[in-house]
């Protein structure tokens, strides 16, 4: 002990160590903010003056000049290892505005031309007697037909994916999980339209049933078992083991170890996977096209006749080509994306009312 | 209430690999019987054998017989089920359920088990509280998240919850090794109480634990890495910390090991 003691001034005498104390120069917190106003501002002035048509181009060249300048300055002021620092941070800062810029323009552009004709009426009424060509009419019919079609999706697709993922995380041994396993993955990757072809000759062509929303959502059932599988499957492997034996220990069978203690532990997660599969399938038109056929006027049945759905009736009236129809397309995908909107708040809602619980 | 425990010829196996020979010992009711050895050599799983809760692990495997009051746990038609519930377990790690406040948790057992009638639970889970010595910390807040309390207090929490379903037997796992030395003397208290009722088994290595706490102590070996553990000797616990008939049991306890 005592020889490293008299070892160490040496020690650092001879190597060459910053001085010392703990403070290094830094770049003031104001720093980043400024260099991007100023990177921009250079972005917009080059791509200006050299007649760069594209916004995307400026976006680039600003960047790029955000990145490098921050790295220099970094590198001038702060040290090699700060400047690295600086780089990986300024590179995420941009591939995030990256992935935002393309989200917040498509709300931005729905909002904007879907708001038009989105009123009361638009909501409560079908395009019955509605020519395509004139304004007026309304998404009712698609609303209802959404809303039955992914109800029914949901209450085929959901318990049997939740029990399918309990049994495979739960019991799951040897052989039977692995097939599941399999299946599950290559359902996984099946394509909407290929789902509804399957219902298609299943349903409708062997089965001799007619058009129904009930057909579409057999399709859509199919689309969203191996998503409810996938996510309530991480989700109960997120429990941790100590409390299933917890629970085992206290003479609990497995059934009601798994109901009553696993379950609720990650039935947040559980809730917020099965909200995003939903509003996955809520999107889809193709199974819709080909089973449930589509329909102008309200038909409140899913197992009889057609119906329409709002996917459905967005793709309807842009088909139809003329600005009344372009203004319905619009203003329907709007009322989608808040369908779905409102399914994730419920979601993130019932998660975090449900979530275990730390705080005194 | 408190039964007797007859060990004989026990070997535990995980998938393929044995963990732990021949065992056969006797753990007497009404007392604490203290396991010590060095890591690795087959204690949690030798004290998981013996509420059938090995076989949870997945690959883990018993042979051999554990008879509680001459009836063999492993026997045929027997419910894992009810011997859990005869025989209760407290872990190393303090691990309440989350998802429940304190009440919850003491009561979980039984309701878990669909025996709820309100106001003897009430009772019930004031009586195992106290029982762990946990009643006057917490009896503020029982409608509280049980993941709230200290590690210490979970740990008690933990064991008021394995006693308010009144099992014969109490296997505990190393109980005090998370914790500080007054919660470890609190719990040391607590199964000196609780011997009058239960029988006790404590697995530790801290072996003044042992001596203050244990009416009998097992030390357990093994010959080498990868080797099955096995059960050197078992004595009274004054005879085996002053004068063992096994040679490794006293370098083990004076520290004259390996
Ligand atoms: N889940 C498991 N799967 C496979 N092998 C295991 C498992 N748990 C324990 N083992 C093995 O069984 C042997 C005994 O382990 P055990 O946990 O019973 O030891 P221990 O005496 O309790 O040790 P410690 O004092 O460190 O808790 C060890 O060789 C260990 O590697
Ligand atoms: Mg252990």
């Amino acid at each position: 002990m005592s020889d490293v003691i008299v070892d160490r001034p040496t020690v650092s005498d001879s190597a060459p160590l910053p001085p010392a104390g703990l403070h290094r120069p830094r770049l003031p917190r104001w720093a980043p903010a400024v260099v991007a106003a100023l990177a921009v501002a250079a972005g917009v002035g080059i791509g200006l003056g050299a007649g760069l048509s594209s916004r995307a181009q400026w976006g680039l060249i600003a960047a790029i000049l955000f990145v490098a300048v921050m790295y220099a300055a970094a590198a001038r002021v702060e040290g090699l290892r700060q400047a690295k620092d600086r780089l990986a941070t300024s590179l995420v800062w941009v591939c995030f505005l990256l992935a935002v810029v393309p989200l917040v323009s498509l709300l931005w552009e729905t909002i904007a031309r879907g708001i038009k004709v989105l009123d009361g009426a638009f909501l409560s009424h079908s395009m019955a007697g509605v020519l395509t060509i004139q304004p007026g009419g309304g998404v009712y019919h698609a609303i209802i037909g959404t809303l039955e079609q992914v109800g029914i999706a949901t209450a085929i697709a959901a318990p049997i994916g939740l029990l399918t993922a309990i049994y495979l995380v739960e019991y799951g041994r040897g052989r039977l999980a692995k097939v599941v396993t399999f299946f599950v993955d290559v359902m996984t990757g099946i394509p909407s339209i290929v789902a509804g072809l399957f219902i298609l000759s299943l349903w409708i062509i062997m089965l001799d049933f007619s058009y129904s929303g009930f057909a579409g959502s057999m399709a859509l059932a199919i689309l969203m078992m191996p998503v409810v599988v996938r996510s309530t499957e991480e989700m109960l492997k997120l429990v941790p083991n100590e409390l299933r034996e917890a629970s085992l220990a206290l003479g609990v069978p497995k059934w009601r170890t798994i109901l009553k203690v696993v379950l609720p532990t990650a039935i947040g997660g559980i809730t917020t996977g099965l909200m995003l599969a939903i509003a996955r399938i809520a999107g889809e038109s193709a199974p819709i096209v080909l089973l449930v056929f589509g329909s102008q006027v309200i038909n409140n049945d899913p197992f009889e006749g057609a119906q329409s759905s709002l996917p459905y009736y967005i793709y309807e009236q842009w088909a139809n080509g003329n600005d009344a129809s372009y203004d319905r397309a619009w203003a329907a995908a709007l009322v989608l994306i808040a369908f779905v909107m409102i399914l994730n708040l419920v979601a993130r809602a019932i998660a975090r009312w449900k979530a275990p619980k730390t705080g005194r | 209430m408190a039964k007797r425990i007859d060990v004989g010829g026990l070997n535990a196996y995980y998938g393929g690999h044995k963990a732990i020979e021949d065992i056969s010992m006797t753990v007497e009711p009404r007392s604490v019987t203290a396991f010590i050895g060095p890591s690795g050599c087959g204690k949690s799983t030798f004290l998981r054998t013996l509420n059938r809760m090995h076989e949870v692990t997945p690959g883990g495997r018993v042979e051999g017989k554990v008879l509680l009051d001459d009836e063999d746990l492993y026997g045929h038609g027997v419910d894992p089920v009810s011997v859990r519930r005869t025989i209760g377990m407290v872990f190393q790690r303090p691990n309440p359920f989350p998802t429940m406040s304190i009440y919850d948790n003491v009561a979980a057992g039984l309701r878990l088990n669909g025996r709820v009638r309100k106001s003897e639970l009430d009772t019930i889970v004031e009586k195992s509280l106290k029982g762990a010595n946990l009643w006057k910390e917490v009896k503020d807040r029982l409608n509280k998240p049980g993941a709230g309390l200290s590690g210490g207090q979970q740990q008690r929490l933990c064991i008021a919850r394995a006693i308010a379903v009144e099992p014969q037997v109490l296997l505990m796992d190393e109980p005090c090794s998370a914790l500080d030395p007054i919660s470890t003397l609190a719990i040391e208290d607590l199964m000196g109480d609780l011997k009058e009722r239960f029988t006790i088994v404590i697995v530790t290595h801290n072996m003044q634990q042992a001596a203050r706490v244990s009416d009998r102590t097992a030390f357990f070996n093994l010959a080498g890495v990868g080797q099955p553990g096995k059960l050197v000797e078992i004595d009274e616990t004054a005879r085996i910390f002053s004068n063992p008939s096994v040679q490794a049991t006293e370098d083990y306890i004076s520290g004259r090991f390996g």
